[in-house]
Formats: structure tokens, sequence, C-alpha cells
């Protein structure tokens, strides 16, 4: 069959249609406000200015001046990457893109005005609003524990500081010592990082205190690539790793942040480094918005736009969207389905049909990469898996090495795509 | 139809012997062991008697910044010699039969099998040799051909652009490459052999599988639009 780009189009056209009914403004640039800098608002920000090429002004709403990415951030607590290496600035998406970057924090969405109140006072109307505000933590969630403690429990599971403060930590443990990690219940952001971060300590201990055990209270009967990381954890750090699941009171914890202790069903565990990871949940600007249902804010697949507010998209960590893990790739993909679908609602420009795929990568030990991934489709009730795969346990150092160096790549890759 | 059409195409004897496309890229390790006292390749590779070979494909002949080719060479790249699959094939056959007065003082490798696996195994450390037909795991492909209608489909590089955003999370749009290798401005049927191998299995990249397995062929057609035009 010969292609023929007229019918194409045509086609692509019709499901448009079906997709997205073009609203343009009657007069001036459509807004959109983007709040959360992270995978899915940079990214969403930078393509909505990108394609549109000016027709849309976009704002975004980060607090922070540099980001840093959550994700690598084990690397660092590894010795494979430093700090510096992870943060990154927002100058191109302004100064290339005419995006206005707000450093701020949103505090208050008006949805009947269109609104955004920033915390210093200002407000910003829109046409369109991309939430993208990453996690907070449950109140509650381990018992003893509050964010009042995470300088001497630090949860490090967002890039920056905490992260800096759990190496130090790890760095300063007596010989012999015990790093503990509480494991968060699922669903939580990035499900193999506990996982990876577990690998990383073990092997800065390895090289520095290899005489220290690691002990992980988790409250999941399993967790993404178990038999890899299990695999390696035996072959590399042999005897120095011990997880209690569910089974042996891994969900029945609670941590005395000032006595340093760690309590696994009733047995009382002191501790040189407590990492607590607790139960998650949306940004609180989700919630705040009023989008959420639970701890999560759902969204319909097709355009990520919010069940609750079709002006309104909800991209990234903070989505009920279905079968996505909660992951920066998983971000940066959901964004640009939603970029597509906000640009085509605000100038009539084409909407495609919604792809969206995954892959998430892990470093075990020195050139010891893993990786799983899969592709999605967006579906009446959801974003639905539809292919994947995962690394084998038992791969050839040669691959494992590769699939290292691969995952280098892709962080620069996705860095390029988030900030240009 | 360009060459390119098969991935286990060749040119005829009548077109000058050309090189098949395919090779052993282990057995082409072995191989290489005669080259290896004047050429390194792979990580820390560094210039001896002659250049050194990473990311050769693809590379203007003279290249190769730092090294002191002979006049020889310089001619021969003034005169817009590149080192493509073929072009390198013809080179190790006979060194001088393709860039006279070289000081490569080498008599060649006659084997037709030897030269396709070394060139297999040299390809492993280039980034993007956009002219080779490639299957897994380098130019090894047999049995698997891209029909003649799929490659005449034109692409719609705005669906393309669109699409691409697939693969931006990973390949970087500018060029760059890395630890994943650049796929800006490769030709279009290259992309689209090189995708379709992918979907039908022939090359093993578990990701690029996913990806290419539930891609239409007018989809890989406007990805390869796409991609070859950008900057």
């Amino acid at each position: 069959m010969t292609f023929n780009r007229r019918i194409f189009l045509g086609t692509a056209a019709a499901t448009a249609s079906l997709l997205a009914a073009p609203m343009v403004r009657a007069q001036g640039k459509p807004r959109v406000v983007v709040i959360g800098g992270g995978a899915g608002g940079a990214t969403a920000a930078r393509y909505i200015a990108k394609d549109s090429q000016g027709a849309i002004d976009v704002t975004l709403v980060e607090p922070t001046r540099t980001y840093y990415t959550c994700f690598f951030s084990n690397l660092y607590l590894g010795g494979f990457r430093d700090m510096g290496s992870l943060g990154h600035s927002y100058g191109t998406l302004a100064a290339d893109y005419g995006i206005n970057v707000i450093h701020d924090w949103a505090v208050g969405v008006d949805r009947d005005a269109k609104t955004v109140t920033l915390a210093g006072g200002s407000s910003l109307p829109y046409d369109r609003l991309i939430l993208s505000p990453g996690i907070d933590f449950v109140d509650g969630a381990v018992e003893g524990w509050d964010v009042s403690a995470q300088n001497a429990m630090p949860h490090a599971y967002r890039g920056g500081s905490q992260t800096e403060l759990l190496k130090a930590q790890v760095m300063a443990m007596p010989q012999g010592g015990t790093f503990a990690m509480v494991a968060p219940p699922n669903p939580y952001r990035c499900p193999p990082g506990p996982y990876e971060r577990i690998s990383m300590v073990a092997h800065t201990l390895r090289e520095i205190n290899p005489t220290a055990k690691i002990l992980i209270a988790d409250p999941k009967e399993s967790f993404s690539k178990q038999p890899l990381f299990e695999e390696g954890w035996n072959d590399k750090y042999a005897g120095m790793i011990e997880r209690i699941g569910p089974d042996f009171g891994g969900a029945n914890v609670s941590v005395d942040p000032q006595a340093m202790t760690l309590t696994i069903d009733g047995d009382v565990n002191d501790v040189d480094v407590c990492n607590v990871i607790p139960a998650m949940k949306a940004g609180r600007i989700a919630e705040i918005a009023g989008i959420t249902d639970g701890n999560w804010a759902p969204v319909n697949a097709a355009d990520m736009s919010s069940k609750m507010d079709e002006n309104i998209h909800v991209l990234g960590d903070a989505a009920a969207q279905g079968d996505m893990p909660k992951s920066g790739f998983s971000a940066n993909s959901q964004a640009k389905v939603c970029a597509n679908a906000v640009r085509g609602a605000l100038t009539g420009s084409t909407v495609f049909p919604a792809r969206f795929a995954n892959t998430c990568w892990s470093l075990i030990d020195t050139d010891d990469g893993v990786k799983v991934g899969a592709t999605y489709e967006a579906t009446d009730e959801k974003i639905a898996k539809v292919d994947g795969f995962v690394s084998a346990t038992g791969e050839s150092d040669e691959l494992r090495a590769a699939t290292y160096q691969e995952s280098i790549g892709w962080y620069d890759g996705i860095i390029a795509d988030m900030f240009g | 139809m360009r060459r390119h059409l098969l991935l286990v195409a060749f040119l005829s004897a009548a077109d000058g012997g050309f090189a098949e496309v395919g090779g052993d890229p282990e057995r082409g390790e072995k191989v290489f062991g005669q080259c290896s006292s004047c050429h390194q390749v792979g990580q820390g590779a560094v210039d001896r008697i002659g250049p050194q070979l990473n990311h050769i494909f693809d590379r203007a002949a003279g290249a190769a910044e730092g090294f002191r080719y002979s006049a020889g060479f310089e001619r021969a790249a003034a005169g817009g010699l590149v080192w493509t699959y073929d072009t390198l094939d013809r080179f190790i056959e006979n060194p001088r039969t393709l860039v006279s007065n070289t000081r490569m003082s080498f008599r060649g490798i006659s084997d037709q099998q030897d030269r396709d696996d070394v060139l297999a195994y040299l390809r492993q450390f280039s980034a993007s040799p956009a002219n080779i037909p490639e299957a897994a795991p380098t130019a090894a492909a047999v049995d698997h051909s891209v029909a003649p209608e799929v490659l005449a489909i034109v692409g719609d590089p705005a669906y393309g652009e669109y699409l691409s955003g697939e693969c931006t999370s990973c390949h970087q749009a500018s060029g760059v490459g890395g630890g994943i290798p650049s796929i800006t401005n490769w030709p279009a049927d290259d992309f689209v052999v090189a995708m379709h191998a992918y979907k039908d299995g022939v090359r093993a990249h578990p990701v690029m599988q996913m990806m290419a397995g539930r891609l239409s062929n007018e989809e890989i057609a406007a990805l390869a639009a796409y991609f070859e035009s950008i900057q």
C-alpha cells in the first residue's frame, strides 16, 4: 500500500476530533500554568511552548531554582554521581522557550475563576492548569515519624538536601553498624527506588564499612525487579542485607528518632541510620485544588485531564492514571500526551492519539545495571499496559555494563527533553 | 530502490563486489588481532602507528584529530572519502587499491567473511553508522527484508514529530549520543529498515523491540521522515 499523506491526516484529524474539541480563545493568547518543574511539569511546559511557537503563554511555577533529580540520586549514595551532576536550572526554558518561570509556591487554586494563588501573593489566571507536584507524605504513615524528624531519620525521597544528609549519615556510620530502611507501601514513587538504594548503600558500605549490616522493614509481599535485586545482593553483598517482609512483621513498624530505634513487630532494633520512606500521596496542591480522591488525583487517560475538572491536567507521581509506575520516565511520557492535547484544545492544532511508555534502569553494583519497561495505551478506564520486558537474572557482565551505560545515556536524554 | 532495501542485500559482483552485510563481531575481534599492532579500538584507544578506530563508521577519511596522515590519505580525504561499510570493506581488502601511497603497508584481508566479521567488530565502537543496514547484534542479519511497498510509504513528519516524543525521552534530539546512540539525520530508508528489524525481532534490544513493536508501518515512516528532517 502506498501511504497517502492526505488520507492519513484526515484520519488523524478524525481521531483528534474524538479526543478534544478545539476551544480557541476569541482574543488574546491562551494561558497555561504549570505547577511543578520536575519530569512532568518541565516537559509539559517545554513541549507546549516549543510546539505552539508563541501561540500560548506558558508559566511554570516551581519553588526551587535548581532542580535536583530524584532519579539517579541513589547513584550519588553509591558514589557514582556527584550532587552537582543531578542539579539543573530552568534558565534555558526561560531564555530559549519563552516560558515565564516563577520560583514560588502555589498555595491556592480557584477553579471557578481559573486562577492560581502564589505564596508571594500573586494570582495567575489560566485557561488550562497542569499540576505536576510530585509527592507528599501521608501523615502518621510510620508511627513515631513525621517531617520534624527527617533530619534524624531522613526520607531522602525527594532529590537534594535529604539525599546529601542520608549519604553523610552512611559515611559516618560506626564500623559494624546498622543501616535501616522502612520501605513504603504501594503505590509510591519509583517502585525499584528503595531497592536500588539498598544496593548503592551496600556498595558504599562494602568499601568503607564491610562489617556493617542493612535491615529492611518492608510492608510489601514483593517488589519491582525483586529476583534481580536479590540475585545481586546474594552475589555482591552476601550476608550484609536482611529484608523483613510482612509475614515477619515488616508492615508493623514504629521508630523512635531520638533513641534511634526501629521496632519491627515488637522487636526493638538499635540502628545507626534509619531511612524512613513513608506512604505517599499526591503533592499538596492537588488536594488544595480539590481534584484528589483519596491520596491521588484521578485522570482521564487520553489527555491526563482531571476527572473532576476538564481544565486541569495532572501528571506524574500525583496522578491516579492506571498501570504506569510512578517514575520520571512515566511523567515525561504523560507530559507529552498532555502537551499535545492542551495545545490542540487551546489552538485547534491536531491532537494525536495518546501513547505512553516507561523504562526504568537500576544499578546494583559497579557496571551492573538492570532495567524494566512497558508500553501503554489510553482506554476509557485507565492507562493500560500493552507490552513489557524485564532484564533476566544471570545476564552476562558485558550486558549489565552496557545496560548501565544505557542508563547514563537515558539520564542525559531525559534531562535534555525536560530542560532543553 | 536503495541498496538498503534488504538487510541481506548486497550489490552484485558486476557492481564492484561490495560487501555483503553481515558478520560475527566475536570472530571479528580475533580477526582484528592482525590489525592491533597498529590500530587500537574500544575504551581508552589511542593513536599508534595508525589512528584509533572508535567511531570509524561515517567518519570522513583522514579526520582522526591529532593523527598525522600520509599525503595519500590527505588527498583521499580532500576528495571526500568517507568511511562507510563499503569503503572500509574495500580498504581492508587491499588498502592501496583505495588510497594510493598510504603508509598502511598491510597486505589486506582477502576473505569476505573475515572482512565482514572484523567490520562487525569495529561497528560496535561506532555510535551511529547511518549508512549500514544493521541487525542484531551488529550487521549480522539474515532472512530479514523490508518490502518495497513499506519503504515506499511517505511518512508525515508532523505526526513523526509527535511520535518522536517516545524516542526523545532517551535519544537526544540534538544528535548528541552517549550510552544511547543518536538517531537524528538518519536517511529515512535506513531508519525504516532498522525499526522493522527491531519490530520483527531481528535486532535484539528489548526496549527498542518493545517500542517498535507497536508502531505501524505508517508510524515508522513518519518517524523516519521526522528524524531525517531535523537538524
